[in-house]
Formats: structure tokens, C-alpha cells, sequence
């Protein structure tokens, strides 16, 4: 188990390496920074005097050297547009994001539960065919063009909820929150219900087999035998047993929910990192988008991390020493 | 599909059922009655369900839309010269200033959506089908080349499979469009990059297990080059699956540029895909003007969804599990 976890971490830390420098040399190689960085109107010497004092006149290994110097103390530049260090910027909107996301989730399970222990239980009626053609739906369909459809008939066709950005925030913990006042949960509800869609479907897709599988075990028939109520052998046998599953693939799906927050994020101008790393690209404000990468790819291996360790606990069958990347 | 006949009786093999049959039939029915090869079987077998011929049939009807868009549009999106800003913003239905019909509104430069909708169509079918194809090509030579020689080159190329499904497409395909910048070559590079890894997992699936069989062997032992064994025995024994892949990719890469479009990475907007016409019209959505956004957004919702219907039948259909 140790030497697993160490194996995975080092080569945790290779792919961070691998991934820093493909980032760094694709951000400040491909363009140049020069052009970016420095007024047109600049004569020569001033351009010269910008270049030393941005340490752009080093041969690119240095720069890169001093920026993974920077980079490990925390420090991935500074903002053109806001003047801000980057980083702090970043984790500013974290917040936003991860409400959006947690609650995304939240929604898919008890929206994704519900709908596929029905088709489960009644695989041939014809809601079970209507959720599971529905689900297909969920899993085809790009999200934000279902987000533009909620957005015509719920904002401006029936002018039920607002479309664009958190409403009234209240402070816990030092951050602001959306879910606390009546006006932030109206504006949560239909960009979390957006992202939830894709999670709704698989849900639906994995309670439903679960179902399937389950209810044909013996101590169901036993239960059943026993002469329980139908409501307390499914509600109590036949749930129980496939919950774990479902909700610890629902937790696990946490990191990509937050990467397709990105166009969430957009439809409903949710200020969140996704929506941060949008525009910083249009105004190409570099620093931003290097530390957004850096930080992303950062949380995607801890995340990958904490996903095999969690199914091998889960699931003994599942030998470590095979584990993916 | 139809194999050079020295190999056909290798490529009947895998689908492997209707062969035996095929040879019962055509020995004692009489010669006219023609022989039920696999490929017919297939066409056959697809032809059971309705809802995946009304999808093919919806898609065909798309793609001559999109090859034909100059030929029948009303009018060139792109031409300046035919556009009159004062025609801006028009909705469904409504007369031009010289007497046109624009069936489907216009936008605010006053262009007819019918028209932007036909060119749209056509770039988004243009890279989404193009760079599926490509990464089809790169996955399945890496993926094949990994499952035959096995070893260091196998777990090298898996690895890195493994590395890139552990990030979300849109991810990666985000990365990749922030450093590279916008433009379709970029777009088609960014949806092949995170594509390819899918084609080479599927292969290499199929490929471990046909590898092992006898007639792999016999290729080897008649010292047939490696490229020949890799690409006329062992591919075509494993195509069934990568052509269900291959579909839903399609499907997948189509939505992927869109998004990509939409939050304005993607396409240039002199080259206006579907994605981009939607992301254009949603100021105006806000303000009840929907058509802008909403007909190009039911464009790219058909196209996805009766490729979707093709796909999810021929899975059915080329599945060997569900096969009588």
C-alpha cells in the first residue's frame, strides 16, 4: 500500500512537471509575450529597458527555470487586467464554482435516485421508456444548449428566475455563499440544474442496473418472503444496497462537473473560475490562464488520486498495483 | 466494408455467426439465390428498426444541406454586398426590404438565419466529421500497434491513454485552444488530441482478443510484413466496434466544437459554425428576440441526435453478445 502511494505520487509529480512545461512553453513560446506585455507606441529603448526588467532577454530554460521557481512559492505572476497575483485571483472565484457544482450534484442525486429506481422497478412501462429516452437526451445533448433553453422559458418566457449571476450573497466562513439568501438560491437554481443534466442521466443509468441487479438477489426474495411491505423491501433492502455505489460515482464525478462548469459558467455569467478563465483567454491575460492550467491540472491528479485510492477501499477486487495513471 | 475476396472469408469470420449460415443457404438453396454475406446481414439487421432508419434518414438530409449549402441558399451569408443592415433583426417569416421571404428571421447584421444556418451546418459537419475521422486514423494505428507488439510499446501508449481520459474533454480541448489560440485547423487539432485516446482503448480491446486466434498466426507464419497482418488481418476483424465508436464520435465532436464555439474559442467568426450563430444570437435571446439562437440551436440538436439514433442502433446490431 505504501509503496504504492509513493509510486503514485511520483508519478503525480512527473505529470505535473510534464504538464508545466507543455503549458509554459505552449503560453509564452507559441506567442509572444513582447507584443503583449509592452505599449505599441513604446520606442526601442523602452521596449529593450521592459524586456530585461520581465527577464525576457534569458534563454527560455531560464525563464522557465525562474518561473517554476515562482511557481513553487506559490507565485504564478500577476494579472494584467486586474493586477492581481493570479493565484489569488483563481481561488477567489473557487468559491462560486464549487457551490455550483456541489449542488449540481446534490440535485442529481435526488433528481437521478428517484427516476431510475422507477425504471428500474418497471423497466417496460412507459415511463421507464420516457426516463430512459430522456437520459440518452441528458448525455447527447451539448449543455449549453440546454441551458439557452432554460433560460428562454424559464427568464424570459415565464420570468420566473433570473438568468445572469449569483444575486445577494451572505458571508460564512469568511466567503460568500449564494444558497443563504432567498435572491442567491433564485439565481443557483437553474445554472446547478444545467449542470446537473449529464449527472441526472448517469444516475439515472447506474440506479436503474443497480436496481436490476439487486432485486433479483436472494435476500430480496427473502425479504420479500418474509411478508415485509413492498415500500420497506426496496426503501430498505433494495436502496441501501445500491446507494453506495451510485452516490460515491456522484462524488467522484465532482471534478469533472466542476471542469464542465466552464460553459455553465458562461450561459449564466456565474462568476465562478470557469467564467474567469473565459475571459482571461479573450483578453489574453496570460499569467491567469497559466495559473488556471496549473492549478487544474493540480486538482485533476489529486482528484485521480483520491479516486483509485477510494475503489480500491471500496472495492478489494480492484488491485492496486494495476491502477490507472 | 467489403472485403478483397483472398481475405473474405477471414473478415466473415468474427461477425462470426452468419458465416456458417451463409454456406448452409447457398449450398442448398439454388445459385440465383443470393448469398447472405455479412455485409448484407448488417443492412438487414439495421433496416429492423425504423426509429434508426428515420435517424439515418434525417442525417442524410443534413449532410446534402450541408454539402449543397451554396447551391440552395437564398442568399450568401458571407457576401456583404447581399446583406442590408435595415433588414437587421427581422422576425420568422417576415419580407425583406426588396421583397425576400427569411423563413427563419435574421440576425443583427440583417443576414437570413436559413442561409447562416445551411453554411453552418456545413463547417460544423466539416470538423466534427473531419476530425473524428482523423482521430479515428491516429487512435486505431496506435491502438492496434499497441495490442500486437504488446510489452514497453503497449504500456507506453496506454499510459498516456489512461493520463488523457483522466482529464474531461472539454478540458483539454480548452487547454489546448487557450495556448494555441482560435481558427478551425486549431479547433480540428484540439478535438482530434482528445479524441484519439477512445479509438485506441476501443481497438486495442478488440485487437488483444483477435491477436490470440489462429489466423493471426497463420499470417505470421507465412512471414507476411507486420503492416500487412496489423492492417488487412487484424483491423478488419476489429471493426465492428470502433464503427459504433466512430459514430457516437462523430456525434460527440460535433457538440464538443459547438461548445467550444459557443464560449468562443473555437471557430473565427468569419467562419461561423453552428456553436458560434447560437453564442451570436444569445444577447438578443434575452430580449425575446429567440430565432437568432433557437433555429440554429434545433440545427445542431437534429444533426446530434439522429446520428445518436444511428449510433445506439448499430451497437445493437454489431454487438456479438446480442446476436442470435
Amino acid at each position: 500500500m505504501t509503496v504504492y502511494l509513493i509510486r503514485r505520487l511520483m508519478q503525480s509529480v512527473l505529470v505535473v512537471w510534464v504538464m508545466s512545461l507543455i503549458v509554459f512553453l505552449g503560453v509564452f513560446a507559441i506567442g509572444d509575450p513582447v507584443e503583449i506585455l509592452i505599449a505599441p507606441d513604446a520606442d526601442q529603448i523602452e521596449r529593450e529597458r521592459a524586456i530585461i526588467a520581465l527577464g525576457l532577454d534569458k534563454p527560455l530554460w531560464e525563464q522557465y527555470f525562474i518561473f517554476v521557481q515562482n511557481a513553487l512559492r506559490g507565485d504564478l505572476g500577476r494579472s494584467f487586467v486586474f493586477n492581481e497575483p493570479a493565484l489569488r485571483l483563481i481561488l477567489q472565484r473557487m468559491p462560486a464554482t464549487l457551490e455550483l457544482a456541489i449542488t449540481a450534484t446534490l440535485f442529481a442525486v435526488v433528481i437521478g435516485i428517484p427516476l431510475g429506481l422507477l425504471a428500474g422497478l418497471k423497466p417496460n412501462a412507459w415511463y421507464s421508456r420516457t426516463i430512459m429516452a430522456g437520459s440518452i437526451l441528458g448525455f447527447s445533448l451539448p449543455s449549453f444548449w440546454v441551458g439557452l433553453m432554460l433560460i428562454m422559458v424559464f427568464a424570459v418566457q415565464l420570468g420566473w428566475l433570473p438568468s445572469t449571476g449569483r444575486g445577494e450573497t451572505a458571508m460564512l466562513g469568511g466567503i460568500q455563499w449564494s444558497f443563504l439568501t432567498v435572491n442567491g438560491l433564485r439565481h443557483l437554481v437553474m445554472p446547478a440544474l444545467n449542470l446537473s443534466f449529464f449527472k441526472v442521466s448517469l444516475a439515472i443509468r447506474l440506479t436503474r442496473s443497480g436496481v436490476r441487479e439487486t432485486i433479483l438477489q436472494d435476500y430480496v426474495k427473502f425479504a420479500r418472503a418474509k411478508g415485509l411491505s413492498p415500500t420497506r423491501v426496496i426503501g430498505v433492502h433494495v436502496l441501501k444496497n445500491i446507494m453506495i455505489p451510485v452516490v460515491t460515482v456522484m462524488g467522484l464525478e465532482l471534478g469533472s462537473t466542476i471542469a464542465f462548469a466552464v460553459v455553465t459558467e458562461s450561459v449564466f455569467a456565474w462568476p465562478g473560475m470557469g467564467k474567469l478563465i473565459i475571459d482571461s483567454i479573450y483578453v489574453l491575460d496570460r499569467p491567469v490562464i497559466v495559473a488556471y492550467l496549473m492549478i487544474i491540472v493540480f486538482m485533476f491528479i489529486i482528484i485521480n488520486l483520491v479516486v483509485d485510492l477510494t475503489y480500491s477501499f471500496l472495492d478489494p477486487r480492484v488491485r492496486l498495483g494495476e491502477s490507472k495513471a | 466494408m467489403t472485403p478483397p475476396p483472398a481475405e473474405g472469408t477471414i473478415v466473415a469470420k468474427p461477425a462470426a455467426t452468419p458465416a456458417p449460415d451463409s454456406e448452409v443457404q447457398a449450398e442448398t438453396a439454388p445459385a440465383a439465390v443470393r448469398v447472405e454475406t455479412p455485409l448484407r446481414r448488417f443492412i438487414v439487421d439495421f433496416c429492423d428498426s425504423p426509429l434508426a432508419l428515420f435517424g439515418l434518414a434525417v442525417f442524410a438530409v443534413i449532410a446534402f444541406i450541408a454539402i449543397f449549402a451554396p447551391w440552395i441558399s437564398p442568399q450568401n451569408p458571407y457576401d456583404l454586398a447581399q446583406l442590408d443592415i435595415m433588414d437587421g433583426r427581422l422576425e420568422p417569416g417576415s419580407q425583406s426590404m426588396d421583397g425576400k421571404t427569411f423563413y427563419l428571421g435574421t440576425d443583427d447584421q440583417g443576414r437570413d438565419m436559413m442561409s447562416g444556418i445551411f453554411y453552418g451546418l456545413r463547417i460544423s459537419l466539416l470538423v466534427g466529421a473531419g476530425s473524428a475521422l482523423i482521430a479515428l486514423l491516429v487512435g486505431t494505428t496506435l491502438g492496434l500497434t499497441a495490442a500486437f507488439f504488446g510489452g514497453r510499446v503497449d504500456s507506453v501508449i496506454m499510459r498516456i491513454v489512461d493520463l488523457q481520459l483522466s482529464f474531461p474533454t472539454i478540458l483539454v480541448a480548452l487547454m489546448i485552444l487557450a495556448i494555441l489560440g482560435k481558427g478551425i485547423a486549431n479547433v480540428v487539432l484540439a478535438l482530434v488530441i482528445v479524441q484519439w485516446a477512445y479509438y485506441a482503448r476501443t481497438v486495442r480491446g478488440s485487437a488483444l482478443v483477435e491477436r490470440r486466434r489462429e489466423y493471426i498466426e497463420a499470417a505470421q507464419c507465412l512471414a507476411l510484413p507486420n503492416r500487412r497482418i496489423l492492417f488487412r488481418h487484424l483491423l478488419p476483424n476489429c471493426l465492428p466496434p470502433l464503427i459504433v465508436v466512430g459514430t457516437m464520435q462523430v456525434a460527440h465532436s460535433i457538440s464538443l466544437e459547438a461548445t467550444l464555439s459557443f464560449l468562443g474559442v473555437g471557430v473565427p467568426i468569419t467562419e461561423p459554425s453552428l456553436g458560434l450563430l447560437i453564442a451570436n444570437g444569445f444577447e438578443y435571446m434575452l430580449s425575446g428576440k429567440y430565432w437568432i439562437s433557437f433555429y440554429p440551436g434545433i440545427a445542431l440538436l437534429v444533426t446530434i441526435v439522429s446520428i445518436n439514433l444511428v449510433g445506439d442502433h448499430l451497437r445493437d446490431v454489431l454487438n456479438p453478445r446480442l446476436q442470435k
